[in-house]
């Protein structure tokens, strides 16, 4: 069971590698980039999941026992929650320079784009 | 879009007008109390961008001119990093960088956590300025004259 | 089990919202498809005992549908279905997701996570210690033991992102800094004649 979850996500990975390897158009590019990223973000939050468990904040009235033989794994969110947000900003970085390559070529087609450079 | 200069209809002006403020003040509440809720610095700085956002669709660019530029955008994302490595510094001259250094008070409580609602504050700042500034970078960018160089179809 | 289940469905839902993304003949097909993805993402985290996570993806999801739709609107493109040489790479990428996973199952996927190097079955993360274990429980039980009296913060995922790990966090704004000072340097006109400029400077290409 806990294999399957694991090999759809790397399925998952791999559809965005497919993305990236196959694709032409800078747009679907970036759209499998942010599928890469969904997909780490998923198996790193898998990983520290622990059956039944809740969420690793501490509700009043819960004593430490309680809480740290339920809470699930907090490392593997605090890794996430930073990269979710990088991944909008590198998201937004990336839409910049498809937006000034469809200026310079008036194209998303990367096939177009490299036949003008050289 | 943001392309208009008037911006969208009347329905959704009068809607983001009525909305905007609870989004700000739910990411500003949503960073403030994310030591003892789910939330934090991230979260409510992204909630705090997606507030300006909706204001740049629905009023159009030549509107939020007047409200928020690049350049407000630039200083107070500046601010936030600039806030975020004096709350390091001040740990590091009373014990180590990133230390705390703020009493840690009563769980559940507001004031509590060390310097934790410090820095989510800092964050807050700096991710909210960032990314609307990012958005409304890429909202007024306007392509000029065409392409540079015709791309060859046939071929 | 009922939550294994769901998300289960829910990411076999994500891998058919990826390949309707990758695969749309439309550009604004594929960004929605992004969209949906992202909202099943959500919804695991929230099933998965992250909220915050779930409600920073919410809003993240929005704001890049909003980026994405704003590319692809105004800019249409004939040159969407157009594949580099899509048998051999599909072949490329069959052959790297059998090597992909041969090397998860060998690393401990049946065997239960028996050596030191596996990673843990799913429900088991290295935070639960069983006497006898051979994995030392790591940083992480030490985080959720410590965090509410060595920090005061109710939530251990803040604890640990600002207090424990302040220094890495550092690290990590600067690169949405970084990141979106090169938005704004991409995005800026080159070549505006600025009105009070000496003549002789603004020549240099």
């Amino acid at each position: 069971m806990g294999i399957t979850i694991y090999l759809l996500t790397f399925l998952l990975l791999l559809v965005a590698v497919y993305g990236i390897v196959a694709k032409k158009n800078i747009v679907k590019i970036i759209v499998s980039l942010a599928i890469l990223d969904y997909a780490l973000n998923l198996l790193l939050v898998l990983v520290g999941y622990r059956t039944g468990g809740k969420a690793p904040i501490l509700s009043p009235g819960q004593s430490t026992e309680q809480f740290v033989s339920s809470a699930v794994d907090p490392l593997p969110q605090a890794m996430v929650l930073t990269s979710i947000v990088i991944g909008l900003s590198i998201m937004a970085l990336m839409v910049a320079m498809a937006l000034r390559l469809h200026e310079k070529y008036g194209t998303f087609d990367m096939e177009h784009i490299r036949r003008l450079k050289g | 879009m943001s392309e208009r200069r008037t911006g969208m209809t009347s329905i959704v002006m009068n809607t983001t007008k009525l909305v905007t403020g609870l989004i700000a003040v739910f990411g500003i509440y949503i960073a403030l109390t994310g030591h003892i809720s789910p939330g934090g610095g991230f979260a409510g700085g992204v909630i705090l961008a997606a507030a300006g956002v909706l204001v740049v669709l629905a009023f159009g660019g030549k509107f939020s001119q007047r409200l928020v530029t690049e350049s407000h955008t630039h200083v107070w994302d500046a601010a936030g990093a600039a806030g975020f490595l004096v709350v390091g510094l001040c740990g590091y001259f009373t014990g180590g960088f990133f230390m705390n250094f703020v009493p840690l008070g009563k769980v559940h409580k507001l004031f509590s956590g060390g310097m934790i609602p410090l820095s989510n504050l800092a964050i807050l700042v700096k991710v909210g300025a960032g990314l609307l500034g990012a958005f409304l970078a890429l909202s007024a960018f306007r392509p000029t004259s065409g392409p540079l160089h015709k791309p060859d179809m046939e071929s | 089990m009922g939550l294994e289940w769901m998300v289960l469905a829910l990411i076999g839902y994500m891998v058919v919202a990826a390949l309707i993304a990758v695969e749309a003949s439309d550009l604004l097909s594929s960004v929605i498809a992004l969209g949906a993805a992202g909202f099943g993402l959500s919804i695991i985290n929230l099933l998965l005992g992250a909220p915050d996570l779930a409600l920073t993806q919410v809003v993240v999801e929005i704001i890049s549908v909003v980026l994405l739709v704003r590319v692809v609107l105004t800019r249409r493109d004939t040159s969407v279905q157009t594949h580099r040489g899509a048998l051999r790479t599909a072949v490329v990428m069959l052959g790297g997701g059998l090597i992909l996973a041969a090397a998860f199952f060998a690393f401990g996927g049946l065997t239960g996570g028996a050596g030191p190097e596996a990673v843990p079955p799913f429900g088991q993360p290295v935070l639960v210690h069983k006497a006898g274990d051979p994995v030392p429980p790591g940083a992480a039980a030490a985080y959720v033991e410590g965090a509410v009296k060595q920090t005061g913060s109710a939530n251990a995922v803040m604890a640990i992102v600002l207090d424990y790990r302040g220094y890495d966090t550092m690290g990590e704004a600067a690169i949405i800094f970084i990141a979106i000072m090169g938005v704004y340097t991409i995005l800026r006109r080159v070549g505006r004649s600025k009105p009070h400029a000496p003549p002789g400077k603004e020549q240099t290409p």
